[in-house]
């Protein structure tokens, strides 16, 4: 424990790397499971044309917020349109290493912000 | 687990980001005090770990998919307080981005899963391991924090779910939010995660925290002896 930092990540650290790698490249599983068993969105994580072919109706203050925000990779995919399973994968692949990366690289920032050395 | 927009009542995610916001308040003094300077790129891959394991949607046949969430791991290896860190800037990167959960129910989905849930994934973790150190003993603490941790969060969100057609309904009587009351929402958040993803979340909390205790026990927040690095 006290031989760390020997070069820019410990043991330990390149082996957690290692696995985030793996995880991240079989990501796609997620998407193509639920595909194969075809259920369907989370409980309560419906789109608004979802809910209406179940219940009947849009409810009105949903309708309203639902366009609250356009999100840029909506659903973890590049493309709404294309139907290609092939392709989802990857786009669902290239969203975990872009949201793995992001979500590593702020909490990096923020946690060196609030710990900082030689306290 | 991620609420979308538009079916949480402003009364409801209104007060859930105060609350959120308070609880970050609290986690970032604490974490200030009590982590170690040595763990900030351990809370870095924590947040990654998080993003990445909530993206592995698993299908209940003939019912709707859902997913584990981290946030017990985390809690017990680099404490509760860095866990709401690590695992609410993964659900905000997870709206911003990728519309999965809404921006106006950041505050409740950051609540539920990255405040609630570490909260009591270490309150419970404690309460099994209690002062002891066997291994056996650990790893069946954190295979319950993991499990019962995110039934509870689900549970949590299945009554925010509930409560809205009481909040808030239309003219018409129909409600203007989640249309689905207590009694549905409850039971049908509950099932899911008792049967399926609070046994995954467990078994993973339970088979990374018993690799921690081989190989890495110091580094295990849970049993640090004293609230500084040593």
């Amino acid at each position: 424990m006290h031989s760390e930092q020997q070069g820019l990540m410990n043991n330990l650290q390149k082996k957690i790397v290692v696995v985030l790698l793996i995880l991240v490249v079989l990501t796609p599983a997620g998407l193509l499971l639920p595909m194969f068993f075809n259920t369907g969105a989370a409980w309560g994580e419906w789109s608004a044309e979802t809910l209406k072919e179940v219940t009947g109706y849009v409810p009105a203050g949903l309708a309203k917020y639902t366009k609250t925000w356009k999100a840029p990779l909506k659903n973890y995919t590049f493309s709404h349109d294309d139907s290609s399973r092939m392709h989802q994968s990857g786009y669902y692949l290239v969203s975990g290493i872009l949201g793995a990366m992001l979500a590593m690289s702020i909490t990096l920032l923020l946690s060196k912000l609030i710990i900082r050395n030689g306290k | 687990m991620h609420i979308p927009d538009g079916y949480l009542s402003p009364q409801t995610y209104l007060p859930l980001f105060g609350v959120f916001i308070g609880a970050i308040a609290v986690a970032v003094k604490k974490v200030k005090k009590e982590v170690p300077a040595r763990n900030i790129p351990y809370l870095g891959m924590a947040a990654a770990f998080s993003f990445i394991i909530m993206m592995f949607n698993l299908p209940v046949p003939g019912g709707s998919s859902g997913h584990a969430v981290g946030s017990a791991l985390i809690a017990i290896l680099f404490g509760p307080w860095a866990a709401m860190i690590s695992v609410s800037v993964a659900l905000v990167i997870q709206a911003l981005i990728f519309g999965d959960g809404g921006i106006t129910a950041i505050g409740a989905n950051c609540f539920n899963m990255a405040v609630f849930m570490p909260l009591i994934a270490w309150f419970i973790f404690r309460l099994i391991c209690g002062k002891s150190r066997a291994p056996r003993r650990i790893v069946v603490a954190a295979f319950f924090a993991g499990y019962l941790s995110l039934v509870l969060s689900a549970i949590l969100t299945g009554v925010e779910f509930g409560i809205q057609p009481l909040i808030a309904s239309g003219a018409d009587g129909r409600a203007l939010y989640c249309p689905y009351d207590l009694k549905i929402a409850i039971p049908a958040m509950a099932v899911e995660h008792l049967l399926l993803f609070g046994i995954v979340e467990g078994v993973i909390t339970a088979l990374i925290v018993q690799y921690f205790v081989r190989q890495h026990q110091i580094m295990i927040y849970a049993f640090r002896t004293t609230g500084t690095d040593e």
